[in-house]
C-alpha cells in the first residue's frame, strides 16, 4: 500500500513561563492512501498537537518543532515556509475541528466560507464557487442547500455546522482529512450521523483520514488502524482488531477497561485509570505511564521501554513484552475480549531505533 | 426595520421628556438666577425682567410653557446674549463644532483603528509597544496641553498652521488634531484588545487551516468582528465630539457650541442651559440609534426587533 503521510520521530515543544513543555516526544507513524487512522489518548497526550503540527498550525513561538520529519506526498512539511504551507492547507489537507459552534466565522455566510476555499485553491469564479458550495452542502446532507448557502452560522444547529465544516474541509478534494475530535461537542445521535457521513464521504472521495478522539467507541466505528498516545508518545499502534482484541500495553488495557460495553454485567463498576498524566515540563525518567501502571516493574521507572513488534502492523512500547518479563494477566474486562490473532509473530520482536 | 425605527423614535421622545424635566428642575434647584450679579439691580427692574421672561409665573406654569415651546423647536431668548435666541446660538455654533468634530472623528477612527490592528497583528513586538506608548501618551496628556504643544511646535516654531482663530481649512487642522489625540488613543487601545481577542478565536484557526494568507485572514475574518466594540463606543463618543469641546474652543478661539455648555451654567442662563442640553440629548440619542442600526448590518446575529423573521 502506498504511504500518503509518514511522520518520523516528531518532537514538538512549547516555551512557557514554567519551562519547556514537551508536548510531543518522538512520534512516528504513517498513513496509507484511503485509510483511516485513529489517534486516541486522554487530554494532554499530544494528539491534537501532533495533528496541528502536520498542518503547521501550532503558533511558533511559543511552539517549536524540535526534531523529526513529516513526509506528505513525498515532501517534508517541516521544511516548508509559511507561504508554501498556504498552498497545502485547505487544498491537500483539510481539517475539521472540535467545536462547530466556534469554528465558523459568525459574521460570514456559510456559503462564503466554503467558497473561499474554492476560489483560493481551485481558482474558481465566484458564481462557479457558489454552485459548487451548494453541491457540497448537499453532499454533506444539508437540506435545502440553495437557501442554506446564504445563511449565517447562527442559523445552523450544531450538527449542521459540523456538516458545514466538513464541507469546508472537503471543498478542494484534499488527499488527507484531519478530524480533531469532530464529534466530541455533539450529542450522541448527531455523533453517529456525522461519523456515518464521514465514512460515506471517504468511500466517495477516497481521502485518507486522521481521526483524533478520546472516545474508543468512535474508534471502533471508523478506524482502520489505531495509535494510542500517552504523554507525547505513541505507546501502542495496530489495526482496530489488534487494539481491541489483542491489546498489549497496560495503558490500552486501562482505556478498554474504562469503556462500558453492552455485555458487561451491570453490577461491575467501570475501571478508571488512577492518577493523572505526567507534567511534560519534566517528563519522568523511564516509562511515563509507570506511576499509574499497576503492572509497572522496577525497570519501568529506570529505562524507557523500546517498541516491540507483535505482528506486521502491531507495535507496543512496554517492558511486559520482553522475553524476561513475568507473565501478567490483563484486567478482567480486557481478558473477556481477547482473541487469538493468527498474524502475530511467535515472539514480540524489539524494533531497532533506525526502523 | 421601519417599525423598529419608529418604535425607537417613540422611546427617544420619552427619554427626551425625562431629560427636559430633570434638567428643568435641577436647574431651578440651583441657587441664584439669571439676573443675580454683583451689581445690585433695582427691585423694580428685576421684577420687570422676571415678568418679561415669564419667570414670575408659578413653576408648573413655566414648566408647561417650556414644554410647549420646546415641542415647537423654540428654545426661547438667551438671558445673557441680548437680542439672540438660543436657536440662534445653536445655529451659529453647531456647524462649527460639527465640522471640527467630524474632522477629529475621522482622524481618530482611521488612525486609531489602523494603529490598533497593527499593534494586535504584531502582538508583543516593537510595533505593538510603539503604538501602545503612543496610546498611553494620548490618553494621559490633557487636551489643553496637547493643544499648546501643537500650537508651539507646528504653528509658532514651524509655521505650518495658523495658531488660532476659525477662518480657513488650515485653521481647523490643529484643533482637530488636539481633539483627536485622546480619541485616537482610546480607539487604538479598544481595537487592539478586541482584535487580539478575535485573533484567538477558533474561526481564525479555521481560516488558517483553509490556507488563507495572513492578510486575507485579517481583512476577511478578523477586522469585521473586531470592530463591533469600537462601533458601540463610537455612538456616545461622536455625540460628545460633535457638540464641541469647551477647552479646545477656548484655546483656539473657535466660535463653537462647546463653550455655551459651560458658560451658560455659571450665567444661570436658563434657556441656553435647557437648549443646549436638549440639543445634545437629541444628538446622543440619534447616535445611539444609528449605532444600533449599524450593528444590525455588521453582525448578522443581531436582528433588529420588529423586523420580520427570516429576513
Amino acid at each position: 500500500m502506498e504511504k500518503l503521510l509518514e511522520v518520523k520521530d516528531l518532537e514538538v515543544s512549547f516555551q512557557t513561563y514554567g519551562g519547556e513543555v514537551q508536548a510531543v516526544r518522538g512520534v512516528s507513524f504513517h498513513l496509507n492512501k484511503g485509510e483511516t487512522l485513529a489517534i486516541v489518548g486522554e487530554s494532554g497526550s499530544g494528539k491534537s498537537v501532533t495533528s496541528q503540527t502536520i498542518m503547521r498550525l501550532i503558533p511558533t513561538p511559543p511552539g517549536k518543532i524540535k526534531n523529526g520529519q513529516i513526509i506528505f506526498n513525498g515532501e517534508d512539511l517541516v521544511k516548508k515556509t509559511d507561504k508554501e504551507m498556504e498552498q497545502i492547507r485547505g487544498k491537500d489537507i483539510g481539517m475539521i475541528f472540535q467545536d462547530p459552534m466556534t469554528s465558523l466565522n459568525p459574521t460570514m455566510k456559510v456559503g462564503q466560507q466554503i467558497m473561499e476555499v474554492l476560489m483560493k485553491h481551485l481558482k474558481m469564479s465566484k458564481s462557479a464557487a457558489k454552485e459548487r458550495a451548494i453541491e457540497l452542502l448537499r453532499l454533506v446532507g444539508i437540506p435545502m442547500p440553495e437557501k442554506r448557502v446564504n445563511q449565517y452560522p447562527h442559523e445552523f444547529s450544531g450538527g449542521m455546522r459540523q456538516r458545514a465544516m466538513i464541507a469546508v474541509a472537503l471543498a478542494s478534494n484534499p488527499k488527507l482529512l484531519i478530524a480533531d475530535e469532530p464529534t466530541t461537542a455533539l450529542d450522541v445521535t448527531i455523533q453517529a450521523q456525522i461519523l456515518e457521513l464521514m465514512k460515506d464521504l471517504q468511500k466517495k472521495t477516497g481521502t485518507s483520514i486522521i481521526f483524533i478522539t478520546h472516545d474508543l467507541g468512535v474508534v471502533a466505528n471508523v478506524a482502520d488502524r489505531v495509535a494510542v498516545m500517552y504523554a507525547g508518545k505513541i505507546v501502542e499502534m495496530g489495526t482496530v482488531d489488534e487494539i481491541f482484541y489483542d491489546p498489549r500495553h497496560p495503558y490500552t488495557w486501562g482505556l478498554l477497561a474504562s469503556m462500558p460495553s453492552l455485555d458487561s454485567d451491570d453490577k461491575a463498576e467501570l475501571a478508571a485509570i488512577p492518577g493523572s498524566p505526567p507534567d511534560l515540563t519534566n517528563p519522568p525518567k523511564g516509562d511515563a505511564f509507570a506511576p499509574r501502571n499497576p503492572y509497572a516493574m522496577k525497570i519501568d521507572f529506570e529505562l524507557e521501554p523500546p517498541m516491540f513488534k507483535i505482528s506486521d502492523t502491531h507495535y507496543a512500547a512496554t517492558w511486559l513484552l520482553h522475553p524476561d518479563a513475568p507473565k501478567v494477566e490483563p484486567p478482567e474486562a480486557v481478558k473477556k475480549r481477547l482473541r487469538k490473532l493468527s498474524s502475530n509473530y511467535p515472539q514480540p520482536v524489539i524494533v531497532k531505533e533506525s526502523e | 426595520m421601519l417599525r423598529y425605527i419608529s418604535k425607537r423614535l417613540l422611546y427617544m421622545l420619552l427619554s427626551l421628556f425625562l431629560i427636559v424635566t430633570a434638567t428643568f428642575f435641577l436647574m431651578r434647584a440651583a441657587p441664584g438666577g439669571p439676573f443675580t450679579s454683583e451689581k445690585q439691580i433695582p427691585p423694580e427692574i428685576e421684577k420687570n425682567l422676571n415678568e418679561f421672561y415669564g419667570l414670575d409665573l408659578p413653576w408648573y406654569h413655566q414648566y408647561f410653557n417650556y414644554l410647549v415651546s420646546i415641542a415647537k423647536w423654540d428654545f426661547g431668548p438667551s438671558f445673557k446674549y441680548k437680542g439672540q435666541t438660543v436657536n440662534d446660538l445653536i445655529e451659529e455654533g453647531f456647524p462649527v463644532s460639527f465640522f471640527l468634530g467630524m474632522e477629529a472623528l475621522l482622524l481618530a477612527v482611521s488612525i486609531g483603528v489602523l494603529l490598533g490592528i497593527i499593534a494586535a497583528l504584531n502582538h508583543n513586538k516593537w510595533q505593538d509597544y510603539g503604538a501602545m506608548v503612543f496610546a498611553v501618551l494620548g490618553i494621559s496628556v490633557p487636551s489643553f496641553i496637547m493643544a499648546s504643544i501643537l500650537q508651539y511646535f507646528l504653528a509658532i516654531k514651524l509655521g505650518w498652521f495658523p495658531v488660532a482663530r476659525w477662518e480657513s481649512l488650515q485653521h481647523t487642522v490643529l484643533p482637530a488634531l488636539a481633539l483627536a489625540a485622546t480619541l485616537t488613543a482610546f480607539i487604538a487601545r479598544l481595537t487592539r484588545s478586541s482584535m487580539l481577542e478575535v485573533l484567538g478565536n477558533d474561526y481564525i484557526r479555521t481560516a488558517k487551516a483553509k490556507g488563507l494568507s495572513r492578510g486575507q485572514i485579517t481583512v476577511k475574518h478578523a477586522i469585521r468582528n473586531a470592530l463591533l466594540p469600537v462601533v458601540t463606543y463610537l455612538g456616545p463618543l461622536s455625540a460628545q465630539v460633535l457638540t464641541g469641546s469647551f477647552v479646545i474652543e477656548k484655546i483656539f478661539g473657535i466660535p463653537g457650541l462647546g463653550s455655551h455648555f459651560v458658560t451658560s451654567i455659571t450665567n444661570r442662563d436658563y434657556t441656553t442651559i435647557m437648549g443646549v442640553t436638549v440639543f445634545y440629548s437629541i444628538l446622543l440619542l440619534l447616535a445611539v440609534l444609528l449605532v444600533d442600526i449599524a450593528y444590525g448590518f455588521i453582525d448578522p446575529r443581531i436582528k433588529l426587533a420588529g423586523g420580520k423573521k427570516g429576513e
